[in-house]
């Protein structure tokens, strides 16, 4: 996980696209933010939000808690900004 | 001809996907055949022979706008009954050459289960639980995946919806069934959606219909089956085992009636509505931020659906139903289960802020317009909330 984090665990759609499309704001072309979600609309709504917006859509992990290290079951979805 | 419910003499209501108002002629045959079909039609006496007349009436009626014979035509008692029964007897029918049931990945969630369930409890050794095959982002099936999954070993059974009902896209069943013939796989075509709206399918083996879709009663439901097709019958024994018990004829007579009613002037309802929603779609992508979603040509003439960014699915559908309008929606935060829905998903389209309009035949143009002067409005005021300008 690399650049700004996006932590909208718990929250529900759009609330995670919302937090996240703030913090892009301003932000230049290039950079990469990482959005954590508990909300399964999340995983498919920001890659929805990339293509309406132009941004790529890096990576997305799943979380499952009690593997891998992972304390929380989620989604951590990376988009760069264009 | 007034739908709208007592008391509320403005609501527009634009949710008739899988459950229309009654059509007229429906109601009077309702009432016709409470008064002459209300006997048990097994029963060898006048009066149930008058209930099985309307019954047999009622399929062979069906089974003409179908193009099926009366005695490939069965009654069960709603849409979903049908599909789990289609599934899991056409299934069994065909144990010895497999367990995998194809589907693709947007049929009803009725059909996905009942193709698990199948593929799960069957007598064989190693079940084969195939993943439904992938839709682009249209919401049309992958034709060459799927004729590639129904020629596999091990397949008992194909099945592929005429059009869908969320986002209204049809698909290559013509293609899909000439495959799963050549392979000895008969196909399911779950219809539930089109018949009403647009010309009855072909290419079948299997065809389930929903009454409650095309203005008939809900409480009984239509499936066909062809001659050729091998099923084994499921749960215990019974007389009628695709409605354990027999239907209501009263519900099975209206639905027959409503079917050759919408048939009557069907090219008419078809053309007036395509127009409307041609209109409804084009009004809807002059909205900031929006997905109108499905196939924009091979469509049901009646559907429209379209997600705005940003927007809380279900305090979108609250603020339309305050200003007098229903409408679906396959937003997570407007399903029971907190999942969205799983055909938005499968198209990789916005799921917030999604809308699901299915416009009845009563339907009028003026409505539409009122909708489309109200719909940005709303939208604007749900984004305002959400706090979003400038995103």
């Amino acid at each position: 996980m690399t650049g700004t984090l996006v932590d909208a665990r718990g929250l529900r759609c759009p609330i995670p696209v919302i937090r996240l499309a703030t913090a892009a704001k301003g932000l230049p072309a290039g950079t990469e933010l990482t959005v954590l979600s508990t909300d399964p609309a999340a995983k498919l709504d920001v890659p929805a939000w990339c293509r309406m917006r132009g941004h790529e859509h890096v990576a997305t992990h799943e979380h499952v808690a009690g593997s891998g290290g992972s304390d929380w079951t989620g989604w951590s979805v990376t988009v760069r900004l264009a | 001809v007034s739908h709208a419910t007592p008391g509320t003499p403005d609501r527009v209501h634009l949710d008739n996907g899988g459950r229309a108002p009654w059509h007229p002629l429906a109601r009077q045959a309702f009432e016709q055949a409470l008064g002459d079909g209300w006997a048990d039609p097994r029963r060898l006496h006048a009066e149930g022979r008058r209930a099985a007349r309307l019954l047999d009436g009622a399929r062979e009626a069906i089974a003409a706008v179908l193009g099926a014979r009366t005695q490939e035509v069965h009654l069960t008692p709603s849409h979903t009954a049908s599909l789990h029964t289609a599934v899991a007897s056409a299934a069994a029918g065909r144990r010895r050459a497999g367990t995998a049931v194809v589907t693709s990945a947007v049929e009803r969630s009725a059909l996905l289960q009942a193709a698990a369930h199948a593929a799960g409890t069957t007598q064989a050794a190693s079940p084969v639980p195939v993943d439904p095959v992938p839709v682009d982002r249209l919401g049309r099936v992958d034709a060459d995946a799927m004729i590639a999954a129904v020629q596999a070993p091990g397949v008992a059974l194909a099945a592929l919806q005429h059009a869908n009902g969320e986002v209204g896209t049809l698909q290559p069943v013509e293609a899909v069934h000439d495959a799963a013939r050549a392979s000895g796989v008969p196909l399911l075509v779950d219809a539930g959606a089109s018949v009403g709206h647009v010309a009855v399918p072909a290419a079948w083996d299997l065809l389930a219909a929903d009454p409650a879709d095309w203005g008939g009663p809900a409480g009984v439901g239509v499936l066909a089956v062809r001659q050729r097709v091998r099923t084994a019958p499921v749960g215990p024994e019974d007389e009628d085992p695709w409605a354990p018990g027999g239907v209501s004829v009263p519900l099975a007579f209206a639905a027959a009636v409503a079917l050759q009613a919408v048939e009557a002037d069907r090219a008419e309802q078809e053309a007036r509505r395509r127009r409307l929603v041609e209109l409804l779609r084009a009004e809807v992508s002059r909205i900031p931020d929006v997905e109108v979603v499905g196939d924009p040509d091979g469509r049901l003439p009646h559907v429209a659906t379209f997600s705005f960014l940003y927007v809380d699915g279900e305090a979108l559908v609250t603020e339309l139903d305050r200003h007098g309008f229903a409408v679906g929606s396959g937003s997570a935060c407007t399903s029971s289960t907190l999942e969205p829905s799983h055909v938005l998903a499968a198209m990789g389209v916005l799921t917030h802020g999604n809308v699901r309009i299915a416009l009845d035949r009563t339907t009028t143009a003026d409505e539409v317009d009122r909708f489309c002067a109200v719909l940005p409005g709303a939208v604007a005021r749900v984004r305002e909330m959400l706090g979003v300008g400038g995103l």
